[in-house]
């Protein structure tokens, strides 16, 4: 118990990492968020559940630098970078997923990982030297396909692989970039059941100075990997609570009918 | 035998026929062909940096080679500029910063849009080189500059000429497959395929579509410097929409994203264009079928077609071999984009 405790602690004085406040995005007519405010502890794991339509990707987006958000702010780590496009965010130690995946298909698995392992390297720029010399890159990325039992795959196109099989090498990919803040959208969807399992694991054991948030339909995804669930309804935070006791947020109850929940 | 193997033999054969080719005694006729292929070639390959690399159809390449031959002409003529490499820095540099200046132009749009604004930009370079009669002599173009020696190339006879270019095109090909084989390379290709990913990832695309733009225009114009000394004569036509037109179909032809391809493509185009140089009224016609003939029957190009046809005899034989469990026999990769 005196471990929880100070580990609690330790979160509560915490810094922040990320920070929203009072974000809002319209698209014409249509209020997608409203006056979304958001803050993520530095390690912290948070989940994001809600109904189709709730605005969860458009706040990724938003959070990325994908779209600009209509108002509000996006703060990582204290600095505002509202105004950073999504490759400046990404150097700031933000990576993500994507709802459907997005790979590059055309080249093999282990350029895929490649390139997230250079991204923010001088080696970016090398070019007249060829990219079997960076040997060190090879081997990192068939160390992480390792995790998730892909290395039979490393010199595979992309676009040979399965749908589950890419959702992996995605989160790999993002892994890869070493962030300080990673974004999930629905990382198990589509996944068997068994790489589910894997890929929850893999995300539970990850360093803890990682924070994460994770999208999810899959409730029991979500309680697995995160500490604290923020639950988003017709784009405004209705709840916001911890795993155990969620269930007796009135609010939630009501939105999920008692259904999954 | 393994694949490196045979590819450098292959190598070396090719290269010692390309060198043998003035002493076969073969008509001055085809060694000039020949010489205008490489000339070409420099130039296809540098737009498939574009086209098949990056995935930026670029209509402005031909300003840059036309930038490269009026930089020899201007130069000879008005400024007394006439040894060899001062001249071909100053056209490299030149046509890398107009580059600059276009490329940022160009790179506010995508798509459509670059298409447009590139097809533009390089109307602008045109119709600056027909109109400024004063400089570039107008329809007229330039004469009177000549062919200089560079240092163990004879250029006045053309057997010289000839391996100065074949020098020049076997630079840039080793140094254009070195960069599609470099960590650069393959951020090129990543923004090609999925600019989103790449951005997610840290990468200003921006910056990496800007340079490949700036990187192809300066050996664009290393093509137009070969290509004003060999005529010793430069008119707008070299930087003519004709010639954007022209080196996009030797770029399709061969196959993009190969770089031997469009090489290839302009051996075709140089050869065809003179075999029926009796009905040239006709070649946007002929360059329109042979444009059809490709989307239609080879979509990615001869060395596309070539690389299918050499996979399924491989997939058959292996079937052959063994009798059906030939599992994985289509995730041969190999390396590079495809
Ligand atoms: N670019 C856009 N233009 C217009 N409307 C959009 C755009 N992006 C999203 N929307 C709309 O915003 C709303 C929220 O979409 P969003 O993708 O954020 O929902 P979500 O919570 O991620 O849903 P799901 O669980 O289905 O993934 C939807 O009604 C969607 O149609
Ligand atoms: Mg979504």
């Amino acid at each position: 118990m005196t471990t929880v405790a100070a580990l609690h602690d330790a979160d509560a004085l915490g810094e922040t990492c990320l920070q929203l406040s009072g974000i809002s995005k319209r698209f014409g007519n249509l209020h997608v968020l409203d006056d979304v405010a958001l803050s993520v502890r530095h390690g912290e794991r948070r989940g994001i559940i809600g109904p189709n339509g709730a605005g969860k990707t458009t706040l990724f987006n938003v959070i990325a630098g994908e779209l600009a958000p209509t108002s509000g702010k996006v703060y990582l780590y204290g600095r505002d970078i509202t105004r950073l496009p999504p490759h400046s965010r990404a150097k700031l130690g933000l990576a993500r997923t994507f709802q459907t995946t997005t790979l590059l298909p055309g080249l093999t698995v282990v350029e895929n990982l490649v390139l997230s392992l250079q991204a923010l390297t001088p080696t970016r720029f090398q070019c007249f030297v060829p990219r079997t010399r960076y040997r060190g890159f090879r081997e990192e990325a068939l160390r992480l396909l390792g995790q998730v039992q892909l290395e039979h795959c490393a010199d595979w196109l992309v676009r040979a692989l399965g749908h589950g099989e890419q959702r992996q090498v995605e989160i790999l990919m993002a892994l890869a970039q070493r962030p300080k803040l990673l974004l999930l959208d629905e990382p198990t969807a589509g996944l068997s059941a068994a790489d589910a399992v894997l890929v929850t694991d893999m995300l539970r054991a990850y360093r803890r100075d990682v924070a994460m948030v994770l999208i999810e339909h899959d409730l029991s995804v979500v309680f697995n990997v995160v500490e604290r669930i923020t639950v988003l309804h017709y784009g405004r935070v209705v709840a916001e609570e911890t795993v155990e006791s969620i269930h007796d947020n009135p609010v939630v109850q009501e939105i999920y009918l008692g259904g999954t929940l | 035998m393994s694949r490196p193997w045979r590819n450098a033999i292959v190598i070396g054969i090719l290269l010692v026929l390309a060198i043998a080719v003035p002493r076969l005694g073969l008509p001055a006729f085809y060694v000039s062909l020949l010489t205008q292929t490489w000339i070409y070639g420099i130039l296809a390959m540098s737009l498939d940096l574009l086209v098949g690399f990056t995935g930026l159809v670029s209509f402005m390449q031909a300003a840059f080679f036309g930038i490269g031959a009026y930089v020899v002409a201007i130069g000879a003529t008005r400024y007394h500029f006439v040894d060899f490499w001062p001249t071909l820095l100053a056209a490299i540099l030149i046509a890398g910063l107009v580059a600059a200046a276009f490329g940022a132009l160009a790179l506010r749009s995508e798509d459509e849009g670059f298409i447009i604004i590139t097809l533009a930009l390089n109307e602008i370079i045109w119709g600056l080189a027909y109109q400024w009669v004063s400089m570039s002599g107008g329809d007229n173009g330039i004469t009177g500059f000549l062919r200089v020696n560079v240092g163990p190339f004879h250029t006045t006879d053309n057997s010289g000429f000839y391996y100065l270019s074949l020098a020049a095109l076997i630079v840039c090909l080793t140094l254009l497959v070195l960069m599609v084989r470099s960590p650069f390379g393959l951020v090129l290709v990543g923004a090609r395929e999925r600019p989103r990913r790449m951005a997610a990832l840290g990468y200003n695309v921006w910056l990496f579509r800007y340079l490949a733009l700036i990187i192809a225009g300066m050996f664009a114009a290393v093509a137009g410097v070969l290509f004003a000394y060999y005529n010793e004569f430069v008119g707008p036509g070299s930087l003519s929409l004709d010639t954007t037109v022209q080196v996009l179909i030797m770029v399709i032809l061969g196959g993009t994203g190969t770089l031997i391809g469009p090489l290839l493509g302009a051996g075709i185009l140089v050869f065809l264009s003179n075999a029926l140089s009796d009905i040239t009224q006709r070649w946007v016609l002929i360059l329109g079928a042979v444009y059809v003939v490709t989307v239609m029957y080879a979509p990615d190009g001869i060395v596309g077609l070539v690389n299918r046809l050499m996979a399924k005899a491989r997939s058959r034989r292996e079937l052959s071999l063994a009798a059906g469990a030939a599992v994985g026999g289509a995730f041969h990769s190999g390396e590079g984009p495809k």
